[in-house]
C-alpha cells in the first residue's frame, strides 16, 4: 500500500524528486515565459492605469507564494513535530528563504506599482504593513535556524516558532485593520464576485500564478535535496574523523 | 511556586542592578525623544502615548535575556526542570517575576514621564490602564523568546529579532488605547481586544515556552 509517508524516507524522497524535478523545473520555466510574455506584450493597456497594470503579473503571484510559503512551512513544521520526519523539517527550512524573497519581490513590485498609481512608494496600509511584518517573521525564522548548532534542536525550536509566529502573524493582519485605513484594494480574484479582473488580464495572470507555484515547488525540492545531501556529507565526514 | 517567585524577585532586587536598569532605560529613551523631534509642546503631546508605549516595550525587551539566562548558566534551570512543579508553571512564574520587576515599575513611572512629554490630562488614566493590561502579554511573549534563545551564545540580538514581530499586535492596540484616551475618544473596543490578546497569550504561550525549554534542556 503506497502511502505519502513513504516519502519521509530520505532515499525514497531523493529518488522521486530527482525524477520529478527536471519536469517540474521545465514546466515552471515554460509557464513563466508564456505567462509573462503573454501578460507583458499581448494584453491591452488598462484604460485608467495604462501599462503600469502589467506589473500585476509579478506582484500577485509573488504575494501568493509569500503567504502560502509560510503556510507550507507551518504544515511541514507540524509534520515534523508530530511524526518526526527529517525531510519535513528540512523542507520547511528550505522554503523559508524562498518565501522571504517572494515577500521582498511583492513589496518591491508593490512599491513600483504604487508610485504612479497612489503617488507614493509606501503607505502604512494594512496589507503593506502586514507583509512587512511577515517579512520580519521570515527573517527571525531563518536567523533561528542559522543560530542553533544542533540540527534536531534547531528543527524543534523553529517548528514551535513557526506555530506561534503563525498565530501572531494572523493577529497582526487583523490588528493593523483597526489601526489604519487601507489604500490597497480588496481581493479581486475571488470566484464569486462580479467585479473581478477582466478576462483579458485574468487568464495570463492565472498562468503566471501557476508558474510561480511550480517554481516554488521546484525550488523547495531542489533546496531540500541540497539540505539532505549536505547533512549526509557532514555525517560522512564525521565518520571519517572518528575512524 | 510562591517560593520560586520570591526567589526570583529577591535575585532581581539584590543581584546587580537588573531591577532599576529597565526603568533607567525607559527614562533615557523618553528624555531623548524631545532632542530628536524638537521641543514643541503640541507635537510632543500628540506623540506622547506612542512614545511611552514604545519606550516601555523596549525597556521590557532589554531585560528579557535575564529571565532565563542566569539560571541556565549556573544550572539551576536543570534543577527546576526536574522539580515537581510542571515546567509550564515555572515559565509562568518566571514571566510573572519579570512583569513585577520590570513592567510594573514602568507602569508606575509612565505617568511621571508623561508629564515630561506634556501628555493631556485625560490621557493618564488610559495610559496606565493600557499599560497594566498590555504589559503582561509583553512579559509572557518575552519569556517565550528567552526560552527559544536560551541555549544560544550571545543570543541578545536574535532575541530582539524574534520577539519584536510578536509584539506588534500588543503595541498596536496598547498605543491605540492610550492615544484614544488622550484624545478623549471611546477606548472600549481596543481595550477589550488588548485584554483578549493578553489573556490568550497568558493561557497558551507557557505551553510553547515549556516545550521549547524542554528541547533546549535535552
Amino acid at each position: 500500500m503506497a502511502s505519502i509517508w513513504e516519502y519521509a524516507n530520505p532515499r525514497k524522497f531523493l529518488e522521486t524528486s530527482d525524477r520529478v524535478l527536471p519536469w517540474l523545473a521545465a514546466l515552471a520555466g515554460v509557464a513563466l515565459v508564456v505567462g509573462l510574455v503573454w501578460g507583458f506584450f499581448f494584453t491591452p493597456d488598462d484604460y485608467r492605469q495604462g501599462s503600469t497594470v502589467k506589473i500585476i503579473y509579478l506582484h500577485v503571484p509573488s504575494a501568493l507564494i509569500a503567504i502560502n510559503g509560510w503556510l507550507m512551512m507551518l504544515v511541514a513544521s507540524l509534520i515534523w513535530l508530530i511524526r518526526r520526519h527529517h525531510v519535513s523539517a528540512l523542507a520547511a527550512r528550505a522554503a523559508a528563504p524562498i518565501g522571504a524573497t517572494m515577500t521582498v519581490i511583492a513589496l518591491l513590485t508593490g512599491a513600483i506599482w504604487g508610485q504612479p498609481m497612489w503617488g507614493t512608494w509606501w503607505a502604512w496600509d494594512p496589507r503593506l504593513t502586514s507583509f512587512l511584518i511577515l517579512f520580519l517573521f521570515y527573517l527571525g525564522y531563518i536567523a533561528l535556524w542559522a543560530a542553533v548548532e544542533d540540527d534536531d534542536t534547531a528543527a524543534d525550536l523553529t517548528s514551535i516558532l513557526c506555530l506561534v509566529g503563525s498565530v501572531f502573524a494572523v493577529l497582526s493582519r487583523y490588528a493593523v485593520n483597526f489601526w489604519n485605513q487601507g489604500l490597497h484594494q480588496g481581493a479581486s480574484l475571488s470566484m464569486d464576485k462580479a467585479d473581478n479582473v477582466a478576462n483579458v488580464f485574468y487568464l495570463p495572470l492565472l498562468v503566471c500564478m501557476a508558474a510561480f507555484v511550480l517554481l516554488f515547488l521546484a525550488l523547495v525540492l531542489l533546496r531540500t535535496q541540497t539540505e539532505i545531501r549536505a547533512r549526509r556529507m557532514r555525517a560522512l565526514l564525521a565518520r571519517e574523523r572518528m575512524s | 511556586m510562591i517560593a520560586l517567585l520570591m526567589r526570583d524577585l529577591r535575585l532581581a532586587v539584590r543581584a546587580g542592578g537588573g531591577f532599576g536598569l529597565g526603568l533607567a532605560f525607559f527614562l533615557i529613551v523618553v528624555a531623548l525623544v524631545p532632542f530628536s523631534v524638537g521641543p514643541e509642546t503640541a507635537l510632543l503631546a500628540r506623540i506622547a502615548p506612542g512614545v511611552l508605549w514604545l519606550g516601555a516595550l523596549l525597556a521590557c525587551l532589554l531585560s528579557l535575556d535575564r529571565i532565563l539566562a542566569l539560571d541556565w548558566e549556573d544550572g539551576s534551570l536543570d534543577l527546576l526542570a526536574t522539580a515537581p512543579i510542571p515546567l509550564e508553571g515555572i515559565v509562568s512564574v518566571k514571566a510573572l517575576a519579570h512583569w513585577i520587576t520590570t513592567a510594573l515599575p514602568l507602569v508606575i513611572a509612565a505617568p511621571v514621564l508623561g508629564v515630561l512629554l506634556s501628555l493631556p490630562a485625560q490621557g493618564y488614566l488610559w495610559l496606565i490602564v493600557s499599560l497594566l493590561v498590555g504589559t503582561p502579554a509583553l512579559s509572557v511573549i518575552g519569556t517565550f523568546g528567552a526560552a527559544l534563545t536560551v541555549g544560544i551564545k550571545r543570543g541578545g540580538l536574535l532575541l530582539s529579532l524574534l520577539v519584536l514581530p510578536l509584539y506588534v499586535p500588543v503595541l498596536i492596540f496598547g498605543a491605540e488605547v492610550a492615544r484614544r484616551g488622550a484624545e478623549g475618544q471611546a477606548v472600549q473596543v481596543h481595550l477589550l481586544l488588548l485584554g483578549a490578546i493578553t489573556c490568550g497569550a497568558m493561557a497558551l504561550l507557557p505551553f510553547a515556552s515549556a516545550a521549547v525549554l524542554r528541547v533546549n534542556l535535552r
